[in-house]
């Protein structure tokens, strides 16, 4: 046949750099986002938060409220909870004796977070809503407050909910080989203890929705900032009652989400509910304040690591022992231990150690929940590998890259587990690890710090590799859990009358360029221009279910789905062709949107004749074929847990030994994410996935008081990352295309923040390790922790 | 994040303003260029009844020199001082000052009397007038009085000015001739509030420090001069036994407030560090050798 594999074709679109279509009207200031959209007689919702982390709510009066200016409707939570089917309860099965409290959309007798939805004013305008709220009377009784992690377990510690009887969630081991035996058997074990801030999503679009239901249909129509629009139709559909089928999400632009915005919040779900009740249109955006009071946060840990190694650098055993402090409940519908989960995984991952043991805690605070954002665990266990990594170097008198070419697992190893039994393929450490060693001039580095250190400078140079476990398939997590959240996905790619194409994803755009990234896969799949190509995404009514985008699945999933589908629609245009043309198919080929003769190139008939007589002109067709010019497959990774990826990151940093001030210079990235589709917007994932690590590791942190009051909740205080502080991110790449998918395409979306934070955790010991026998184990990395470690305060 | 209801007047001369204060006192705010108050509003920390934009009166503007003093209306734009050549000529310390106030943006709108007169301890303009002596002008329908900048900054946003008085103009005396002055702050990104800072000011000779004026802002609730630290260091050569001296010295100075920036040991260990870079930086700037 005539196929040539699209990635051979001349002019092929996989693999180029192609700008992503919607970036021309963001530029021009013309995207539309859900607050962009206001509905005639739209109403606006605010809510009464809890002033406590942990209280009984003895009485609330919301006459003054409902009398206010402008005042349609003021519910409490015990009113929605009767609209609602039930609370919603954070468990999968396959966290196995995990223990959630049911929670409902609002506070009823009892707030556990500082945050907590406890009223919702619905007025004509929000500054009205505000006003009103501001004449709601709750009378509390405080409870006491559970907001350490690390005595959230002891006998005597409050227990948040009495009906589960401690305060832990979940507990976790899991290993391989005979750890104890190996660290007796070693000739040296590290031990140390590390500190993981909570920190949260920030995303410049904060969570909104915009909910209309029509009385006369019964149909109700949300438009969120959504990376997930069929789970959260489904969601909605369950916790309000309204069949799934009347119910459409619609995700215009999305300005950022990662992760934040897979979850179901309860604020979201009250406005939805006024919009039901009203009949008139409800708007609720979360302004920057209950962003950071509601918005899930992520990674509050303790891990206390343990190695044995021997005096060549070889790692033989490897142990974690992690805590994890979530907030008030388990975040539905995926749980709050996914990055506890994850830390077990995939922590110490790149290496060939025979011994592993790891154990997770799982407790509840009084905070607001944590759940999946960017990288779920992997920055946590990436830190934690590559610091104790690091230190093996030093006690074995080996250099960072020497010791990791030594532990690493071959290249050519592969199909072969890591030591929590995860299965690993398609891999490739060392090729990513040399690499990195040219990209980056490593000895000419070295010489630099040498030179530098005589007059005072004092710099460090930073080596971290990884492993990331991108695109989940429905057997591990999802679907096997029993949440009704997808981990397949689906694309319909459909022949339109002019010729052109249309292609619709299950799996939806961020701003990451998703949709660009699925017309090259499908242009290049049929042979046709891009201009031909147009995608659509984030709206229920109009693609195919699927799980969304999260966990760096859109390419690696809805990329092959949206391959196979166009792949479907080219053989269907040769067999049409071959009918009209009474040509053999396989002797035709589709070049630039016309149907050729294979090898000559030789234009037989347009794809917009093609698309005319497949609408219009049915009667040139013979009786026996009905064309259908509308192709929809699904893809779900069969034999895999995940598709993992790996890479390695470099980091030069300067600190400032007097002032503890740290100065990152550069940053690199050699990574395996297989196929690459953009390239640019490949390396852009990567460069803002490290910028979103770097801000964990360095700045951001949800600081919280022994009362569990959150301290820093506005832009003033919870530091983010900034361009003045960021530095240049170079990239590099090797590609090795995963053999689960014909497309090869693995994801690309979270593995920089997964790894950033500990290569500059790693560049910041050695930058002061000539100085102090003190190390930073703790992220942020700020000047007070760096001061400490070099024993200056 | 929507501010609650209030009246808002667009002042159309000094004397209608003062007028306005007059009548609400501390109901009133003075909207100057915002860059503080808007956010405090719409966070619904701060509810005045009656908002006074005074963003019209154009007497209020503007930079000049009268004689050895250089006169800063109280509604320059922070941007306007940074550009300016008479503050570059004269108050080079206001000059290396300004990059360090925010960002572009606020510069843009954000005014130096709104600065001074709002005194937030980790403002920069606040430092730069105690540290060259300014003396802030402020009117009531009264008329005007002079308060120097050392009596001016009482406290966390506390300050001299009476609730009906309006900040109408900064004077800076104009650096001497053989003076030298450094700016430094620390702060955890650029533009952001500084958590620990210093202005230097004064006469240095070759290595020795004839009269230094040493102002500390940030760590504490107002900016203040360390006068132990100043002890410690006029009359001496700059040295390590200095440094050590004017170190020590200025634990008597400082008493720092901790917060989510760091800890008080902290912030005086970072003064103390500021205090060593800036009297380096000062010494090599009046052309001596380290």
């Amino acid at each position: 046949m005539g196929f040539i594999h699209p990635y051979d074709r001349p002019n092929s679109y996989i693999g180029r750099t192609l700008p992503r279509s919607r970036a021309k009207r963001a530029v021009a200031g013309r995207g539309r986002y859900t607050d962009d959209i206001t509905p005639p007689r739209t109403l606006h919702a605010a809510f009464v938060r809890s002033p406590y982390a942990h209280a009984k709510i003895l009485n609330i009066d919301v006459e003054a409220a409902k009398d206010a200016s402008g005042v349609k409707l003021v519910m409490t939570g015990s009113e929605l909870a009767e609209m609602c089917t039930g609370p919603w309860v954070g468990t999968l099965k396959v966290f196995e004796n995990m223990k959630a409290e049911p929670q409902h959309p609002m506070a009823v007798d009892r707030v556990c977070w500082h945050g907590e939805p406890v009223v919702m004013v619905i007025a004509e305008t929000r500054a009205q809503a505000e006003d009103a709220g501001e004449l709601v009377v709750v009378e509390y009784e405080e409870l006491p407050v559970v907001i350490n992690k690390e005595t959230a377990l002891d006998p005597g510690s409050p227990v948040i909910h009495a009906n589960l009887g401690d305060n832990k969630a979940w507990e976790h081991t899991l290993g391989s080989g005979d750890v104890d035996k190996a660290f007796e058997e070693a000739d040296h074990v590290l031990e140390e203890t590390f500190y993981f801030g909570r920190h949260t999503a920030v995303s410049l679009e904060p969570r909104i929705v915009l909910c209309e239901y029509d009385k006369g249909t019964e149909q109700l129509t949300i438009h969120t900032s959504s990376q997930c629009p069929h789970m959260i139709e489904t969601v909605f559909a369950q916790t309000l009652g309204v069949p799934e089928h009347n119910v459409r999400i619609v995700a215009p632009d999305v300005g950022g989400s990662f992760g934040l915005k897979i979850h179901t919040f309860g604020d979201e779900i009250a406005a939805t509910a006024a919009a039901i009740q009203l009949g008139r249109p409800v708007k609720f955006v979360a302004d920057r304040l209950e962003s950071f009071l509601s918005d899930i946060h992520a990674r509050e840990n303790r891990v206390k690591a343990k190695i044995g190694i021997m005096n060549d650098g070889t790692m033989i055993a490897a142990e974690i022992d992690d805590l994890s402090g979530v907030g008030a409940y388990s975040q539905y519908p995926r749980t709050s231990v996914f990055e506890a989960n994850q830390i077990l995984n995939i922590s110490f991952g790149p290496y060939k150690h025979p011994n592993y043991r790891a154990r997770a805690q799982v407790v509840y605070l009084n905070a607001v929940p944590t759940s999946q954002y960017r990288a779920v665990g992997h920055p946590i266990g990436i830190s934690v590998g590559e610091f104790m990594m690091d230190w093996a170097a030093d006690v074995t008198g080996l250099d960072p890259f020497e010791i990791r070419r030594k532990n690493i697992m071959e290249d050519d190893s592969y199909p072969r587990p890591i030591g929590s039994g995860i299965p690993m393929k398609d891999l490739s450490h060392q090729a990513c690890l040399e690499k990195l060693y040219g990209l980056m001039a490593y000895e000419d580095l070295l010489s630099e710090q040498t030179e530098l250190r005589k007059k005072g400078i004092y710099r460090g140079i930073g080596v971290a590799g990884f492993i990331k476990g991108t695109a989940p398939s429905p057997v591990g997590y999802y679907g096997a859990g029993g949440a009704r959240i997808a981990a397949q996905d689906a694309t319909t790619v459909k022949l339109e009358p002019s010729g052109g194409v249309i292609v619709a994803l299950g799996v939806t755009d961020q701003g990451q360029g998703v949709d660009t990234v699925m017309e090259q896969i499908a242009a290049a799949a049929i042979g046709c221009s891009m201009d031909h190509v147009r995608a659509i995404s984030g709206d229920t009514d109009a693609t195919p279910y699927g799980g969304g985008t999260y966990a760096s699945r859109a390419t690696a999933i809805g990329g092959e789905a949206t391959y196979q589908a166009a792949l479907d629609l080219r053989r269907e245009i040769l067999h049409m062709a071959g009918i009209l043309l009474q040509a053999d198919p396989n002797e035709l080929d589709i070049v630039d949107g016309h149907v050729v003769n294979d090898g000559s190139n030789e234009p037989r008939i347009p794809l917009s004749e093609i698309g005319r007589i497949g609408h219009f002109q049915l009667g040139e067709l013979p009786n026996n074929y009905q064309p259908v010019l509308s192709h929809t497959r699904r893809y779900r990774l069969q034999d895999s847990p995940y598709i993992y990826t790996n890479g390695i990151h470099g980091a030069y940093v300067e600190v400032d030994v007097d002032t503890g001030w740290i100065r990152h210079l550069k940053h690199w990235v050699v990574e395996d994410c297989g196929r690459i589709i953009n390239q640019q917007l490949a390396d852009e994932q990567i460069r803002g996935g490290c910028v979103q690590g770097l801000g964990g590791a360095l700045y951001e942190h949800c600081i919280y008081d022994d009362y569990g009051q959150l301290q820093n909740g506005t832009m003033a205080d919870y530091v983010t990352p900034m361009m003045s502080e960021m530095p240049d991110i170079e990239i590099d790449h090797i590609q090795t295309p995963t053999s689960e998918s014909e497309l090869g395409a693995k994801g690309a979306g979270e593995s920089g923040t997964g790894a950033a934070p500990g290569v500059v955790m790693n560049a910041v010991n050695n930058a002061i390790k000539p100085l102090t026998d003190g190390r930073v184990t703790e992220q942020p990395i700020t000047p007070e922790i760096v001061l400490g470690a070099l024993g200056k305060i | 994040m929507k501010a609650p209801k209030f009246s808002y007047v667009r002042a159309d001369s000094v004397e209608h303003a003062l007028e306005l204060l007059d009548k609400h006192g501390d109901d009133a705010r003075i909207l100057a260029g915002g860059q503080s108050l808007m956010p405090t509003l719409n966070m619904r920390l701060s509810q005045p009844e009656i908002l006074i934009d005074i963003n019209r009166l154009n007497e209020l503007k503007g930079i000049s020199l009268d004689g050895d003093t250089v006169v800063i209306g109280a509604l320059t734009r922070h941007v306007e001082v940074l550009n300016s050549d008479i503050v570059s000529a004269h108050l080079p310390l206001v000059t290396e000052a300004m990059p360090y106030v925010a960002h572009v943006a606020i510069r843009n709108r954000g005014t130096i009397g709104g600065s001074i007169a709002l005194s937030d301890p980790a403002a920069e303009m606040p430092a730069c007038a105690l540290a060259l002596g300014a003396t802030l002008v402020v009117q009531n329908s009264g008329g005007k009085r002079e308060i120097p900048a050392e009596q001016f900054f009482h406290g966390l946003y506390e300050t001299a000015r009476a609730e009906n008085e309006l900040l109408v103009e900064i004077r800076f005396p104009s650096q001497k001739k053989d003076n030298v002055s450094v700016f430094m702050e620390l702060s955890r990104r650029h533009g952001d509030y500084a958590i620990a800072g210093i202005c230097a000011y004064g006469k240095v000779t070759g290595e020795t420090i004839d009269d230094m004026r040493l102002v500390y802002f940030a760590s504490e609730d107002r900016p203040v001069i360390g006068e132990h630290a100043i002890a410690a260091l006029n009359g001496h050569a700059w040295s390590e036994e200095t440094k050590d001296a004017v170190s020590a010295a200025l634990e008597n100075d400082l008493d720092p407030m901790a917060n989510l920036n760091g800890s008080a040991a902290m912030k005086l260990h970072l003064q103390k560090v500021l205090t060593g870079r800036a009297m380096d930086t000062a010494v090599s700037r009046a052309g001596g050798t380290l």
